[in-house]
């Protein structure tokens, strides 16, 4: 007989036809607060394994939400590449960009050159939702082919959905070489 | 031999124990019926997924510099690569439009009611994470439109307040959208999303089994926590037949038209995409995200700027609310849509609206023509018998791209009004009014035209109005002459 059939034998009918344990059924309680300790002590181990190896995982995967990324001065390129007078289209590399991101690290800009000396350098992305806005010479707007958004060419909000005027880049003349501040996708949460 | 065998693995496996348990566990006859095919449907479209999909990690390269060249080798290249494509981008509209089908087909049956709250909510979180695949899916296909599309969802979540900018890093993996960007979307595709539906759908199905396939409900017999659940294991007890053999049949013949549906889809349609390559610098394109999304695209042209970010932010949180709580705050009463009036218009307005709105996404009315004024003639009878003058303005309508925004014959952007009858509606002094000071959605036009300009503009534009009907008039004019 198997230890499980002397166990069934044990249980027998009551009176009422339910079932009822008899003394031999009752666990044995030697080594029972042991064995609670043991589940306890297990238990707790296991907590603080999880632990271990979650805190560094879950780091690993936050990581690029608690991160800094710091900006840095890119150059768009010697000065005569832009004429007075007009807005070109200017390509960069982003500065943290890695050997397989391919064509995505480079960001194009809007340049727009107002005097010798005076420039205004816009991101691509339209203020309402990011698409790229293009620049229309006769018209001398830039427009959005998402939803219709449009601005004058000084940047500002000229009609549509957008909530603000285009992302100004910081820029700088150093060296017979504009330069902007850049290395981020522009957002209203963090403009330029 | 084979008898021997069968009984060697039924006493190491206890098939028919599991069988009566899960495919051949009983279920009320009335639910044998049409209406009941969806969620095996749904089931067999995430199978078939996971099949296509698998084959596809085959050849697929997650990284931004090789992916488009990937999705243009699997086409073109790689034996009936494009046909994987294709199922796998067909498998997951029908996935979509099923599943949506078995939320709309519960909902309208009570089928969320009490004891079922759980397979409601379970079922929710599915059809979330469907979507989730859908979008995430978009993104792999790495082209033109994925690379905009990332740029817009990032736009989005920076509109979350206080920490906006540190949820875009989070998704996009780093300031900007770039190689690891597509490899986070990459692994949420193929291993996050998939391993949450797979859970998820153990529960949803381990719930079926459990709580029982909700009847076809009765109209007037109604839902009373005390007594559903005899009432409920009376009905299987009187009319209750196994699932396997004697409901399943019509799930198998949906299932079988479903497969040969979409492999039919693939063939005569072939794989979307992938369109441009994602060269951010190619800015000559109109970013649209695939069908499923065509709605939100469209609300967003359509709001009030006040009110988007509350839509785009707080409305998606209480739809959802609304939708995963409904067992929550309707959990007992009538079942049957036949005594529901207001369930069916929920339904029948939800269609209606997203379907408006899918529809209006197609065509973005509101999104200027960038090459009308360029690329589309002026029509031949608006410029005959003008005078010099006025052909100077028909000129400048073109080349000062007015036409990217308003038609002429039909033709043209549509986000202004049409301009063939312009001249009925506005005098002299207004249209100059308009077009140096713009209103509304028109930009002001004052900057960028000369004087002389914007005096051929108006005189073109007095032309632009049928025979028969006089030019608009100012009526204050009209009092002092």
């Amino acid at each position: 007989m198997t230890e499980t059939d002397q166990k069934t034998d044990t249980v027998q009918k009551s009176d009422c036809g339910c079932k009822k344990l008899t003394p031999a059924m009752k666990p044995p309680t030697r080594g029972l607060n042991r064995r609670n300790l043991l589940l306890k002590v297990g238990a707790g181990l296991n907590g603080l394994a999880a632990a271990f190896m979650g805190v560094p995982v879950l780091g690993y995967v936050l990581s690029s939400f608690t991160r800094e990324w710091p900006k840095s001065w890119i150059s768009l390129g010697p000065l005569d590449r832009f004429p007075q007078g007009e807005t070109r289209l200017a390509v960069y590399r982003n500065p943290v960009s890695k050997p397989w991101d391919g064509d995505t690290a480079e960001v194009p800009c809007w340049v727009r050159r107002i005097d010798p000396t005076t420039f205004q350098v816009f991101a691509i992305n339209c203020t309402h939702l990011g698409c790229p806005v293009r620049w229309f010479e006769e018209s001398r707007l830039f427009m959005c082919p998402c939803h219709g958004g449009a601005f004058y060419e000084d940047g500002s909000h000229a009609s549509g959905p957008p909530p603000r005027g285009l992302y100004e880049y910081q820029h700088k003349v150093e060296s017979g070489e504009l330069k902007v501040l850049g290395g981020h996708l522009p957002t209203l949460a963090e403009p330029l | 031999m084979l008898r021997s065998i069968a009984l060697w693995l039924e006493q190491r496996l206890h098939i028919t124990k599991l069988f009566e348990a899960t495919a051949g566990h009983k279920v009320p006859l009335s639910t044998n019926s049409w209406f009941y095919v969806f969620g095996s449907g749904t089931l067999l479209c995430f199978v078939l997924q996971i099949l296509t999909g698998t084959c596809l990690a085959f050849v697929y390269v997650p990284s931004t510099s090789q992916a488009w060249t990937s999705l243009q080798y699997l086409n073109n290249e790689q034996f009936l690569g494009w046909f994987l494509r294709a199922v796998h981008n067909w498998g997951s509209i029908f996935m979509v439009a099923i599943m949506t089908l078995h939320l709309v087909q519960t909902f309208l049956f009570g089928a969320y009611k009490y004891p079922r709250e759980l397979t409601w909510v379970s079922g929710c979180v599915l059809f979330l994470c469907t979507l989730g695949m859908a979008f995430t899916g978009q993104v792999l296909r790495f082209d033109q439109d994925a690379y905009w599309g990332l740029g817009i969802g990032a736009s989005i979540v920076g509109r979350i307040p206080f920490i906006g900018a540190q949820l875009v890093h989070l998704m996009l993996a780093g300031p900007t959208i770039a190689s690891e960007t597509l490899s986070r979307f990459f692994s949420l595709h193929v291993f996050v999303v998939p391993g949450m539906i797979i859970a998820l759908l153990s529960l949803h199905l381990r719930l079926v089994l459990t709580k029982g396939i909700n009847e076809y409900p009765k109209p007037g017999s109604l839902v009373r926590k005390e007594s559903y659940g005899a009432q409920y294991e009376d009905l299987v007890e009187t009319t209750g037949v196994p699932f396997v053999p004697n409901v399943i049949g019509k799930d198998l013949i949906f299932s079988g038209c479903l497969v040969i549906a979409i492999v039919t889809c693939a063939l005569v349609f072939g794989p979307t995409g992938p369109s441009g390559p994602p060269n951010p610098t190619l800015i000559h394109t109109a970013p649209k995200p695939d069908f499923y999304f065509l709605p939100i695209y469209a609300i967003l042209a359509l709001l009030p700027a006040y009110m988007e970010t509350f839509l785009l932010l707080v409305a998606p949180v209480l739809g959802i609310a609304i939708l995963v709580l409904l067992p929550f705050y309707s959990g007992t009463g009538e079942k049957s849509y036949r005594r529901r009036p207001m369930a069916v218009v929920v339904v029948l307005l939800a269609f209606l609206t997203t379907g408006l709105l899918a529809y209006l996404g197609t065509f973005a009315p509101w999104s200027p023509h960038m090459e009308a004024w360029s690329a589309i003639a002026t029509p031949p009878a608006y410029v005959k018998g003008r005078s010099a003058l006025e052909l100077q303005g028909a000129i400048l309508i073109q080349s000062k791209q007015c036409r990217n925004c308003h038609s002429l014959g039909g033709e043209g952007g549509m986000r202004g009004p049409a301009l063939d009858t312009v001249a009925t509606r506005l005098t002299h002094d207004q249209l100059i009014r308009q077009v140096i000071q713009g209103s509304g959605n028109m930009p002001a036009y004052g900057k960028n035209l000369r004087p002389a300009e914007v005096t051929a503009l108006v005189a073109f534009m007095q032309t632009l109005r049928p025979s028969y009907q006089p030019p608009a008039r100012d009526s204050t004019q009209m009092a002092s002459r």
